[in-house]
């Protein structure tokens, strides 16, 4: 057996100082000599167990081992048999908890850095000039006659609906808002996601012929009932876990206040980190508080200390090895500069004569017995409350889905946390010529998992309207 | 892009713009809103739905100038396009046979009460609408709320036309002495609708308002439009826009809505030194 390479390859990133002030891209990605350095790393293991660890089983070892041998349209073809989106998944999947999770060579602590040589490989894809690129492995099937309607721009659509047109299916996809890419375009901020790789992505699903509605917003410019009624043979639902959850607490109504969700879209969406360049406004605080420690809550840190905010804490009522964000992110988020207030759950917030909140009022925390999840459960130190002064506060406590949908239309069945009922593998639910994927029916996930569930849909739809 | 068909001047300041949007007309009620999106730039405002054409395919919408995006609005003609309209959004009025409605319109939200006012007297309700401005130039609108109230009460603040006055003195005159009124609608500046609520609280007459808290997306995904009503926070753009006058907590709603004055300042000096470039 030959010796086991365990210098991973790191990637270069921006210095923390500098890049807390600017919202471009904070890993800058790997050389073409760093990419074919790691991808050597790769000991191409028999059983493949790295694909086990992706939920939508990219061919991994082929394309590492393309990449090794510097043959990097062979490395875009294999990537790309079974992920349509890899500049996205490269840059923002868990890999450490997929893929590289059950990578060989994690047992000796150095996996795989397979993320990055995703992202190096799509890039490269992007970047390069089109002749350079592999042509589409399977022509597109002959039209279907037949129409479906992709609800929801996010991953999910975006795969469901590529994966239908290539089928030969006359495809529409509706939007809500002005811009296609869900979370991709309004959540996920630029320094970790940079928009013009969505846009890109995008522009991919439209060359298929998919034809993308913005301003559409299904529930009320047509119930489902009536989009079957109208013409489309069967409907996928990709619109996502949208609705922000607030804590019910004194005091959340006061300025300054805002869900992650809206403090995201005003800076992402709207482009409130270029106002007045840009019309949308967003409030800077000097001492702005996180509630929360998932993805969602460090990119609003980050996102805020990028606005100019002297101070960024995260309040979070368990400790550290509870934290749900990705630990990348999270080292990113520390050498950036953003505190950690653990063991720390709010009571109230305080505002001023002008309803403007000015501090937190917190418990301190500490871990019981372990709860349904398997977590310790935080609990309330008794007589252990104490200030904390805050101008902006942002709550990232999770999202829902938008009940707008499951409102105006009979027969789609839907869980007490309001998630759509349907299928695990194919998607379907309780209401007939309608499927469903992503968050909308897991709740908050992850990318490559509503990607995951848009593509089994997209096969199982194919297999409805042929029959 | 959504052409501007048609732009009418209805006072030196408030505009009434037909727009192409076929989807939305098709499904138009009276109390819905859109949201629009002037351009690229631009900031994602509410517009209250006044009229719909089913059969040319147009939704108009009556605005007033007061910042940047509604001066930005301003700037444009028929035949002009804008980025974004979306809807319609929002619960539309709830319209039954109450009886006599008293509608309460102050400002530019005459174009929004008319369509409610005239969907309530097709639901045979007797409707008495009150129209209120500061002055006279401010009026319009006023033959077309006739021709859909049964009655027309108009008051002008400093008395220039019409009866000289409040629109909460002749609302309680006709709740007090009347004493048949079975419901209240009120729409127009927070300021006006919380008095009429203020009102009509004593006698028990249900006043439905039209709330207009600062919104982003307008479909419940962003909470910034959470205002609080009978002591429960909901979001005004898919729980309302209409709620009772009487739970509303209208210094949250007041104080939220001021949440960026100093921006809004801010944008609007920029525009208006872009805007003095331009003109010259
Ligand atoms: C800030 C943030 C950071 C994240 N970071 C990561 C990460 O690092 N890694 C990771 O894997 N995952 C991350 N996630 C989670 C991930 O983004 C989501 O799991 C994923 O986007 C879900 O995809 P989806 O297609 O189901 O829905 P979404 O991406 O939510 O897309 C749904 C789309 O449907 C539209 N829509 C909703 N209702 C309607 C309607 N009625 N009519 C028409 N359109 C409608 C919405 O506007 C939206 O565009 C993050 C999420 C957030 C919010
Ligand atoms: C449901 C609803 C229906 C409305 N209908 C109409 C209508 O039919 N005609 C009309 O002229 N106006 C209407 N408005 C008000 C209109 O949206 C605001 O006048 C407009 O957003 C002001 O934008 P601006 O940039 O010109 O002014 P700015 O200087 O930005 O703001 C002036 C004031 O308008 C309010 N405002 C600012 N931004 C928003 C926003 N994104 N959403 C809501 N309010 C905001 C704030 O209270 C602010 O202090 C409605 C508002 C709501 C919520
Ligand atoms: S898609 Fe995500 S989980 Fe799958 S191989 Fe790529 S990075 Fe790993
Ligand atoms: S498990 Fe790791 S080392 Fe083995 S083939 Fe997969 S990536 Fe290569
Ligand atoms: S405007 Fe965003 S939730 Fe109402």
């Amino acid at each position: 057996m030959p010796k086991l390479n365990l210098n991973r390859v790191e990637m270069p990133r921006q210095e923390p100082k500098k890049r807390g002030k600017n919202f471009q891209e904070v890993a800058m990605g790997y050389t073409p000599g760093m990419a074919k350095e790691e991808a050597l790393r790769c000991i191409q293991c028999p059983k493949r167990p790295c694909m086990t660890g992706c939920p939508v089983m990219v061919d991994i070892p082929d394309f590492v081992k393309a990449l090794s041998e510097g043959n990097l349209p062979e490395a875009v073809k294999a990537l790309k048999r079974k992920n349509a989106l890899p500049g996205i998944c490269g840059r923002v999947c868990p890999q450490e908890t997929q893929c590289e999770a059950v990578c060989t060579l994690a047992k000796k602590g150095a996996p795989v850095a397979i993320g990055r040589l995703e992202r190096f490989v799509a890039d490269w894809e992007r970047t390069s000039k089109p002749e350079t690129s592999p042509a589409p492995e399977t022509p597109p099937a002959p039209p279907s006659g037949k129409k479906v309607a992709v609800v929801g721009s996010g991953p999910a659509g975006l795969t469901a609906a590529a994966d239908l047109a290539k089928l030969g299916h006359a495809v529409t996809m509706f939007e809500a808002l002005h811009v296609p890419g869900g979370v991709l375009m309004y959540g996920i901020p630029e320094f970790r996601l940079p928009k013009e790789i969505v846009r890109n992505e995008v522009d991919y699903v439209a060359s298929l012929g998919v034809d993308i509605r913005l301003d559409s917003v299904v529930g009320k410019l047509a119930t489902l009932d009536e989009l079957l009624g109208d013409g489309f043979h069967a409907v996928f639902l990709g619109t996502g876990a949208g609705l922000p959850m607030f804590m019910n607490i004194p005091g959340e109504n006061l300025n300054g206040i805002y869900s992650a969700n809206e403090f995201l879209t005003r800076v992402n969406l709207m482009k409130a980190y270029l106002f007045p360049q840009y019309d949308t406004p967003v409030k800077i605080g000097k001492k702005v508080s996180v509630i929360g420690a998932g993805n969602v809550a460090m990119d609003s840190a980050r996102c805020a200390l990028r606005l100019g905010a002297e101070e960024v804490n995260i309040v979070y009522r368990r400790s550290r090895e509870e934290m749900p964000a990705r630990k990348e992110e999270l080292e990113n988020a520390e050498e950036e500069g953003i505190e950690f207030k653990l063991l720390t759950n709010p009571k109230r917030f305080i505002g001023n004569d002008k309803n403007w909140v000015t501090a937190l009022e917190c418990y301190q925390m500490e871990l019981g017995e372990p709860d349904a999840s398997g977590r310790r459960r935080p609990v309330v130190k008794p007589g252990s409350e104490f200030i904390m002064e805050t101008d902006v506060v942002i709550v990232a406590l999770g999202t829902t889905p938008n009940p707008l949908i499951a409102q105006t239309s009979k027969g789609l069945e839907t869980t007490h946390h309001g998630t759509v009922v349907a299928d695990e593998v194919t998607g379907r639910t309780k209401k007939p010529g309608v499927w469903a994927g992503g968050d909308i029916v897991t709740g908050a996930a992850t990318v490559i998992s509503a990607m995951g569930a848009g593509k089994r849909a997209a096969a199982d739809i194919d297999k409805y309207l042929r029959s | 892009m959504y052409k501007i068909l048609e732009r009418e001047d209805l006072t030196s300041n408030v505009h009434a713009y037909r727009i192409e949007a076929p989807a939305v007309a098709r499904k138009a009620r009276p109390g819905q809103f859109v949201v629009i999106r002037v351009d690229e730039n631009g900031e994602r405002i509410p517009l209250t739905i006044a009229d719909w054409d089913e059969q040319e395919g147009s939704v108009t919408v009556a605005v007033q100038e007061v910042g940047t995006t509604t001066h930005r609005l301003a700037e444009l003609k028929t035949g002009d396009a804008i980025a974004n309209f979306v809807g319609p959004l929002g619960l539309p009025t709830e319209i039954e046979h109450y009886g006599t409605v008293v509608c309460v319109a102050g400002g530019f939200a005459v174009a929004v009460v008319y369509p409610i006012a005239r969907a309530l007297r097709q639901a045979g309700n007797k409707v008495i609408s009150i129209l209120g401005a500061r002055n006279k130039s401010l009026l319009f609108w006023e033959d077309e709320l006739r021709s859909v109230s049964d009655e027309l009460i108009v008051t002008t603040d400093d008395g220039s036309y019409g009866r000289k006055g409040l629109v909460t003195e002749p609302l309680k005159e006709l709740i007090s002495v009347d004493k048949k009124v079975d419901r209240v609608i009120a729409i127009g500046p927070s300021i006006m609708m919380k008095f009429c609520a203020l009102t009509s609280k004593p006698f028990g007459v249900k006043t439905v308002v039209s709330l207009n808290p600062i919104m982003v997306d307008g479909t419940g995904m962003c909470g910034c439009c959470r205002v609080s009503v009978g002591g429960v926070t909901r979001f005004a753009c898919v729980d309302g826009p209409d709620f009772d006058g009487h739970q509303v907590d209208w210094d949250l709603l007041l104080a939220r809505q001021r949440t960026y004055i100093d921006e809004e300042k801010l944008s609007f000096e920029q525009w208006l030194q872009k805007h003095a470039a331009a003109v010259k």
